[in-house]
């Protein structure tokens, strides 16, 4: 079976560039802005959406997706909205891949079989669980991919030749390159060491590889799209989100555009970079 | 909780991956994957190795001051005795574990030195830890002077506000106290933001965690190096009384102190053991009873009983005492619950607060408020047995860093 993020990667290998995949959290600041967010992220050029479970101990995060999952918690985010969430995007987008990422306690605490058979259900094609290495495989990762989802694992500058065969049995869809040691949205990644990280990777794995944490503009965009087959950008985004928001950080007119802007000018960085990437 | 069926031995676990029955595990970001995966080499290593055994048992002797005494607390046990004289001569025999008497003043030094000296072993250059009530903080600030190493001390603000003489000495120490404003500002937010540290200097860090939980191996290492307390009691319980003490009582927070103590007897099946976690305003208000109102889920590393609402969200926990205000507990605990063999009571901040006192006019021993909450048990408990019944309290910590809390505690109630 072929999922949209295989068919998306495939696509866009056709293109000869660079996925952006962009990360919202879900119901930040509230349930409708946030659906408001993700229909238009695709028309801004985004290629594939990441969408935050949102967690009250996000460990491996930084400041900013900290905050984004502070607002979509005050705001009421819940695990029911935000598969509901995924169910409304799908009544007008059936193309574009969708990716749930988070921390595994609301998904244990959901039930893990009722978790996946619903955001099957709603449109979901791939799984991000931080906390879930490949040593906890039977928790979630096994049962998520005979359910039909992609699970999608990061791989990290401590991923050494040794691990990563480890972390990539069970991987499926895309690999996730974390660029730095570190939490997201800290340094900004050097483009010429995560070139060589995602050749690398790609001697042990026909996957593509998406690369991410600490890229927030066109320009890190472009040059990591030039060794990489995907950008993620996620800090970026949730800083140009709470800074649109009121002093009691409810929406504004500005909110969704805020972002789609950045995400326009993201997507002319990746759609400028000269393929060099490894095959 | 229904009683699973017994295993032939309870000292047995970790399995290899960390799990006691259904807790534990390794749930942690890839980053940290093969540093955790190092740590258990590592410390396997260190373990069948007697020189370094030796040379911890040296600092534990010299520098620590252990053994910490056993001792027979006679105006608590006599006070007993009178309140349960409607029982024909009833009223167990109490014995304090002294480990307020240790170096830095409370057991968590036993864990610290195991750890740090893991750490120069490894090669690690930079100590980072996680600190609630500061005791843990202070210990680790404490040995990593003596062995040269920096080190950065995570608080949540809160208890920076509440343990001002904890954070006082770290600094004299020459650590680094780095306040964490995140969430409720307590120790849950202070183990985020250690493992954000680590995450993200991961070539040179070594993080010292302060209590049976977090991933495999830390649980079971923690363990390890706190059980020179149980280890001790049954030779001082020998020693004083020609056998084997009938009872054990801790508070439990993350548990490293009831595990200390508890883990040498599990197998002796005619010993009680009772684990006393804090129930705050009380068990339907706040509190950080994980055992008593939680059920299990995944935090920091490992799976075990936690507070959190229907969402799977981690709720805030709370209690007077800074140690225990958690939203966890130890995965072995967790199993040891689930298993009966360990029972698991709590005691309110009202009631800790009372213990506090009557420990300090009866025996002259200042506890620290987290040990507060296993003598608040007692008088029930001690009560209820007859007077040939040894009953050890572990004395955790001393309670000179509370006097402020205490103050205002008292004040706020007019009393």
């Amino acid at each position: 079976m072929t999922t949209r993020i295989e068919k998306r990667f495939a696509a866009l290998k056709q293109e000869g560039r660079a996925a952006l995949v962009t990360f919202i959290m879900a119901g930040d600041p509230d349930t409708e802005t946030s659906l408001a967010i993700a229909r238009a992220l695709p028309k801004a050029g985004a290629d594939v959406i990441e969408i935050g479970m949102p967690f009250t101990d996000p460990m491996a995060d930084g400041p900013s997706i900290q905050a984004s999952g502070v607002r979509a918690l005050k705001g009421g985010a819940r695990m029911t909205r935000t598969l509901a969430m995924v169910r409304d995007f799908r009544k007008d987008d059936g193309e574009t891949p969708i990716v749930l990422m988070g921390y595994y306690n609301p998904i244990y605490i959901y039930g893990v079989a009722k978790f996946l058979a619903d955001a099957k259900a709603a449109g979901v094609d791939g799984l991000i669980v931080v906390d879930l290495p490949p040593e906890e495989d039977e928790e979630l990762c096994l049962p998520a991919l005979k359910a039909g989802l992609n699970f999608i694992r990061l791989a990290t500058p401590t991923t050494d030749d040794k691990r990563l065969p480890v972390v990539l049995t069970n991987t499926s869809g895309f690999v996730y390159y974390v660029s730095i040691t570190g939490i997201t949205g800290a340094a900004a990644p050097d483009a010429a060491k995560v070139s060589g990280a995602v050749a690398r990777i790609k001697r042990h794995t026909k996957l593509p590889v998406a690369v991410g944490f600490g890229v927030r503009t066109a320009e890190q965009a472009r040059a990591i799209a030039e060794g990489a087959d995907g950008v993620v950008v996620g800090s970026a985004l949730v800083d140009v989100l709470g800074k649109s928001l009121d002093k009691d950080g409810k929406a504004t007119a500005g909110t969704v555009k805020a972002v789609a802007d950045l995400v326009t000018q993201l997507a002319q960085g990746v759609r400028a970079a000269r393929r060099v990437a490894a095959e | 909780m229904s009683v699973q069926q017994q295993p032939n031995s309870f000292r047995t676990g970790p399995d290899e991956r960390g799990h006691f029955g259904i807790y534990g595990g390794r749930f942690v970001a890839e980053t940290l994957m093969p540093l955790i995966l190092d740590l258990e080499k590592a410390y396997a290593e260190a373990k069948a190795d007697p020189t370094f055994q030796k040379e911890m048992d040296h600092h534990l002797a010299h520098y620590v001051g252990r053994p910490s005494p056993l001792y027979f607390a006679e105006r608590l046990t006599e006070h007993v005795r009178k309140t349960a004289s409607g029982l024909s001569g009833g009223g167990a025999k109490i014995y304090f574990k002294r480990e307020e008497l240790n170096h830095t003043g409370a057991h968590k030094v036993n864990n610290v030195l195991g750890q740090i000296m893991l750490a120069l072993r490894m090669g690690k250059k930079r100590i980072i830890a996680e600190t609630g009530a500061g005791m843990h903080g202070v210990a680790t600030a404490t040995l990593c002077a003596k062995f040269g190493l920096p080190c950065i001390v995570y608080m949540g603000a809160v208890d920076v506000e509440r343990q001002q003489p904890n954070v006082l000495r770290m600094k004299i120490l020459g650590a680094e106290v780095r306040p964490v404003q995140s969430g409720a500002k307590t120790l849950k937010d202070a183990m985020n933001e250690a493992l954000r540290d680590w995450v993200t200097n991961v070539a040179d860090t070594f993080y010292c965690i302060g209590t049976v939980a977090g991933p495999h191996p830390y649980p079971a290492m923690v363990r390890d190096f706190q059980c020179v307390i149980g280890r001790e009691t049954r030779e001082q319980m020998q020693a004083a009384e020609g056998r084997l003490p009938d009872s054990l009582i801790a508070c439990i927070g993350g548990g490293s102190n009831a595990m200390g103590l508890f883990h040498p007897f599990l197998d002796d099946r005619s010993v009680e053991i009772y684990g006393v976690e804090a129930a705050g305003h009380g068990l339907t208000g706040l509190h950080a009873a994980s055992v008593a109102g939680g059920r299990p889920g995944v935090l920091h590393g490992n799976r075990t009983y936690l507070l959190m609402d229907s969402d799977g969200q981690i709720a805030e926990a709370h209690s007077i005492s800074a140690g225990l205000d958690y939203p966890g507990i130890g995965p072995e605990h967790a199993w040891l619950n689930d298993m009966g063999r360990v029972q698991f009571l709590s005691a309110t901040d009202d009631e800790a607060v009372a213990a506090f006192q009557l420990c300090s006019k009866l025996e002259g021993i200042i506890p620290a408020l987290e040990a507060a909450h296993a003598l608040a048990r007692v008088p029930d408990i001690a009560s209820q047995k007859p007077k040939d019944h040894l009953m050890v309290v572990n004395l955790s910590g001393r309670g000179d860093k509370d006097l402020a809390s205490i103050e205002a505690f008292l004040e706020s109630k007019g009393r």
